[in-house]
């Protein structure tokens, strides 16, 4: 009896750091997945995605302020989808010949520009997240309370990867994609329209930043310029962790990175908390580059 | 003749050198002490030494590094840290009773120092992340830097970093005449640098690795060569930053001003030197002076301005980066240096590759 | 290129010497972005009112007009520098700001370099004054402060272990949680001690670890972006905890937080709206100022949307009203004359009494600790602490 009372203890004590953990690993997961698509097609980090992840959350916030939440949330998506392929159709798309540095350069001006952008309209003040019924309601579990959106994320998480790799699997856009992901300039030679294969990896990479934004932001609540800097670095080494390229990857290496980020905070280091996550990265791409389920890479030479 | 040529050069680069100090002389005479001018002047000269360190890694050997803020933090915090007055260190380590740091060093080993302690981390660091490639590398360097800034904002180190407090009290320089003389010392070892077979060599790796290896050149030692000199001016230059700024803190040196750097680099040009030194003052005046005007509401001739508030300078700055990255790829100079500009005009035949 | 430049320079001297004539300028150091933007625009609002009230100031016969010329110093260590280098480069007389120390100190070593005066309104670290011969400061500082949240802490809400959590590079409250646990010790309480590095969004974790270690208290005294995060995730918590808080908390983003929960929050400032009784001269700032506020509604805007009266307002206020006192005092317009008739000032302010000691700090030794109330929209006055220094 007296065991079962020391695990109940010790669930009551450590389930808040979990549960977070799980949360914010889904959170990192959509954004990841972002990232991964990109990298795996144009071998580009997109250093913007994490800003684009933050310009969803200043969407949310103006237009819930004019409208009820049942047109804002579809035209923050729609928006947000938009401004992803706008950046790929401006920022990118003329410098598809030009050195990979270049490319990575004008995606580092992008997140400049758009974290100045943010700054400039919202007086670099924090804004209030508005706040979507249902998934802001509080519900306790084994004695931790805590909101809703930190028990649907995972799964909402799950559901949408799982479509999406259906959709890579079985619909020919998603068979493009993949030739397009093993051999850039052969899918080019068969008839593949490279342009569309790639503005459609932004849309969706985009649209799970708008859903992954409205968990993270109903989560904690204010949007800053810089909110998605850091949630954008994260996901990025989450993409590596699990394979960059490969999309449940991503994922499990997303909730991995959620889980020992909380876990470092229990333990009292939070110092770093950020910290760890690039320490992981570093000892991942010195032990195993390739990631937990990333496929072998040949050097082009 | 080609020994008299080298030595009319160099006594034409001594003398535009000497005129240049003159003129500054003169400025800092003539000019009251508070215009914007000199503000633009030390940090600009700051800047093109960052800029100039992070060209010879970005530019010059093709290795992606964004670990510059760590290297200019590491080079920072050894120049304040041994240069703190002891009589002020009750002062600045106010929350740990001084520090465990009682000595000062003089301002000039205190700089060598930071740029050797930038150096060393660059050594250790480079084992295992230079065997990565471009991206790869861009990131882990960049997750290094965040690694570092970790580490001195820790608690248990505050007796020696301050934790995540401010230095301050440290000497500083007034005259413009300072930076300006300790940039244009590193920028010539630097130019030696580049013109020696090291230099050569670097570009050679940029160029083409396979075929550097091919001919006999060691691609991890000169790597790991490139990039320790490469930090070691990236922490010249965080101490000078640091004296600039008289204070320091960890939390400034985010990757946002590694980009920042970055930007520079490309909008005076990849693998150019003089391009990188005259983008670091077109960027600071922008930044700093020519451009303030965007952030303060105006009235023309009776009319508020539009859109003129806090923050429109930036975004103004922002598009034009963004314009130069897209539309002008090869940024001022391209990989010219200044003088090449005048000999191309001579000698059309060998400037032609 | 350099000459083109000189000469525009040299234009731009006779320009502004030739308008200098009857006007003296005082720069305004404040936020008006990043974290602590709210609280900078509150507080350059007492001073834009201060200066509407008393817009001249008469110097050997001659009315000068005082001009205020506001830089944004966007919060951040990084940014103050050059903001604080751009008021230098106006020729300002003396600078009056600003909210949040870190900024301040970062910007000090500039104005001392310059030698213009600068007259700190809350920003309460003893560093900003400490060893700077030309900064000055109107508020109380952090180890005053630090000692009477302890001590309410302690005897008020019978504290017993406190945990304390501020975040990394923000001197203010490493500052005042340093100040507050050393007097927490003393009155033998046990600390728990954290921080958040900057950016951070999730607080659950460090909420877990607060109840986990047991404490009675929660002392945060954080900017007030991220307390608005600390307390919604505590509130998705339920958590039973009380929290304690610095000046900072005094602002509408708290109450928006705390609106609708059943956190409790405590804080200490250097203010009170309601206690007008103690001198006319509160009573008149505070009508006044609500009136100047209710007449504008981009005033009430800057100011959160309310009329309340922050009590960084009123130190805007004051700290207006002690630059005026010292240039009257110097009897001339330069900043040195300023600086060195400074220390001389003794004035009553709508704070309190304002005289400076030796480092340039005002004698202040009353604090008012006020509680949180959602419901009611506003900061309830509970008790005021006085300590002897």
């Amino acid at each position: 009896m007296e065991f079962f009372s020391g695990i109940g203890e010790f669930i009551g004590r450590n389930l808040p750091y979990i549960l977070a953990g799980i949360s914010v690993g889904g959170q990192y997961a959509l954004i990841a997945v972002g990232y991964t698509m990109v990298y795996g097609i144009l071998r580009l980090i997109n250093f913007a995605h994490g800003d684009i992840f933050t310009i969803a959350g200043f969407f949310m916030v103006y237009i819930a302020a004019a409208m009820p939440l049942y047109v804002a949330i579809p035209l923050v998506i729609v928006l947000t989808v938009l401004l992803g392929f706008t950046v790929e159709r401006v920022a990118y798309k003329p410098l598809r010949t030009a050195p990979r540095m270049s490319v990575m350069i004008s995606a580092i001006g992008v997140s400049y520009l758009l974290q100045n952008l943010a700054w400039y309209v919202t007086g670099g003040l924090a804004k209030l997240y508005p706040v979507i019924p249902f998934i802001s309601n509080s519900v306790t579990i084994g004695g931790a309370t805590t909101k809703m959106v930190t028990l649907i994320t995972p799964f909402l998480t799950i559901a949408l990867v799982v479509v999406l790799v259906m959709l890579i699997k079985h619909t020919k856009i998603g068979m493009a994609m993949r030739a397009v992901s093993k051999d850039f300039e052969t899918a080019q030679l068969m008839g593949i329209k490279i342009n569309s294969v790639i503005s459609m990896t932004f849309i969706i990479g985009s649209f799970l930043a708008a859903v992954g934004s409205m968990l993270y932001f109903t989560n904690y609540a204010t949007v800053t310029p810089t909110v998605g800097a850091m949630p954008g670095l994260k996901a990025f080494v989450a993409a590596v962790f699990g394979g960059i390229g490969s999309i449940p990857g991503a994922v499990v290496g997303a909730f991995i990175i959620g889980i020992c980020e909380n876990i470092i905070k229990a333990l009292g280091y939070s110092t770093f908390s950020d910290a760890f996550t690039f320490a992981l990265l570093i000892v991942i791409l010195v032990v195993k580059p390739t990631g937990l389920f990333g496929e072998k890479l040949s050097e082009k030479v | 003749m080609i020994c008299v040529k080298k030595a009319t050069k160099l006594m034409l680069y001594g003398a535009l050198i000497a005129v240049l100090f003159v003129a500054l002389w003169v400025l800092e005479n003539t000019l009251p002490k508070s215009t914007m001018l000199f503000t633009v002047l030390k940090k600009g000269v700051i800047y093109a030494l960052l800029a100039v360190s992070m060209n010879l890694l970005n530019g010059f050997t093709g290795l992606f590094s964004l670990g510059q803020a760590g290297f200019m933090l590491i080079g920072a915090y050894t120049y304040a840290i041994t240069t703190i007055p002891v009589a002020q260190r009750m002062a600045v380590y106010q929350y740990y009773e001084g520090g465990i740091v009682q000595f000062a060093l003089p301002v000039f080993a205190a700089i060598l120092l930071a740029g050797l302690m930038a150096a060393l981390f660059a050594y250790l660091i480079g084992l295992p992340v230079l065997r990565l490639k471009s991206d790869y590398l861009a990131i882990a360097t960049l997750g290094f830097a965040e690694i570092l800034r970790a580490l001195v904002q820790y608690d248990k180190f505050g007796p020696l970093t301050n934790g995540s407090n401010l230095l301050r009290k440290f000497p500083t320089f007034s005259s413009v005449l300072f930076p300006f003389a300790v940039v244009a010392v590193c920028l010539f070892l630097i130019v030696l640098l580049m013109n020696s077979t090291y230099g050569r060599a670097f570009k050679a790796i940029r160029d083409d690795e396979i075929a550097a290896e091919a001919m006999g050149i060691n691609l991890a030692r000169h790597k790991q060569l490139a990039f320790v000199i490469s930090s070691f001016f990236a922490g010249v230059g965080g101490a000078l930053l640091a004296m600039y700024q008289a204070s320091v803190q960890a939390s400034t040196f985010k990757v946002a001003m590694t980009y920042e750097i970055l930007l520079i680099v490309v909008i005076g040009g990849m693998g150019s030197i003089t391009g990188s030194v005259l983008a670091s003052f077109l960027f600071i005046a922008c930044s700093e002076w020519w451009l303030r005007f965007l952030d303060t509401e105006q009235f023309l001739f009776g009319v508020q301005v539009p859109l003129l508030r806090s923050g429109f300078r930036m975004v103004v700055f922002s598009v034009v980066i963004m314009v130069v990255v897209l539309f002008y790829r090869k940024g001022i100079m391209g990989d010219k240096e200044l003088p090449d500009l005048f000999r191309r005009r001579k000698l059309p035949k060998e400037a032609i590759k | 290129m350099k000459k083109i430049l000189a000469l525009c320079l040299a234009l731009m001297l006779i320009v502004s010497a030739s308008a200098m004539a009857e006007t003296i300028k005082i720069g305004i150091f404040e936020p008006a972005s990043g974290d602590n933007g709210a609280g900078g625009k509150q507080e350059t609002l007492g001073i834009r009112y201060a200066n509407e009230l008393c817009p001249t100031v008469e110097v050997g016969g001659v009315t000068y007009e005082i001009e205020l010329y506001e830089v944004d110093n966007q919060t951040t260590a990084d940014k103050a520098p050059s903001a604080a280098q751009t008021l230098v480069s106006q020729d300002v007389a003396v600078v009056l700001g600003t909210y949040g120390s870190g900024a301040a100190m970062a910007a000090a070593p500039i104005f001392e370099d310059a030698g213009v005066p600068a007259i700190g309104c809350s920003c309460t670290n003893p560093g900003v004054t400490l060893g700077n011969a030309m900064y000055w400061r109107i508020c109380f500082t952090d180890p005053f402060q630090g000692e009477v949240m302890a001590n309410f802490a302690a005897s008020k809400l019978e504290a017993k272990t406190a945990y304390t959590l501020y975040q990394l590079g923000d001197d203010y409250s490493a500052g005042l949680v340093n100040y507050f646990t050393k007097a927490f010790e003393k009155l033998g309480g046990t600390i728990v001690a954290e921080t958040f590095p900057e950016g951070n969004s999730d607080f659950s974790a460090y909420l877990a670890n607060a109840v986990n270690a047991g404490a009675d208290v929660i002392f945060s005294p954080s900017s007030t972006t991220a307390a608005s995060l600390i307390l919604g995730q505590a509130a998705s918590m339920n958590l039973e905890i009380p929290f304690c808080a610095g000046d900072t908390w005094e602002s509408s983003v708290i109450l928006d937080a705390v609106k609708g929960t059943e956190l409790k929050v405590y804080l200490s400032t250097f203010f009170d709206e309601s206690d007008t009784e103690a001198s006319t001269l509160a009573a008149d700032f505070v009508s006044g100022f609500k009136a100047w506020l209710n007449a504008n509604p981009d005033k009430m805007t800057n100011n959160g949307g309310n009329d309340i009266v922050a009590a960084v307002s009123a130190l805007g206020y004051d700290a207006y009203m002690t630059a005026v006192e010292a240039i009257k005092l110097a009897g001339a317009v330069d900043a040195a004359s300023i600086a060195a008739a400074l220390p001389g000032v003794s004035l009553e302010g709508v704070t309190g009494l304002i005289e400076f000691d030796e480092n340039g700090d005002a004698k202040k030794d009353i604090a008012y600790i006020k509680v949180a109330d959602g419901e009611a929209y506003a900061f309830t006055f509970l008790t005021t602490t006085q300590i002897a220094k």
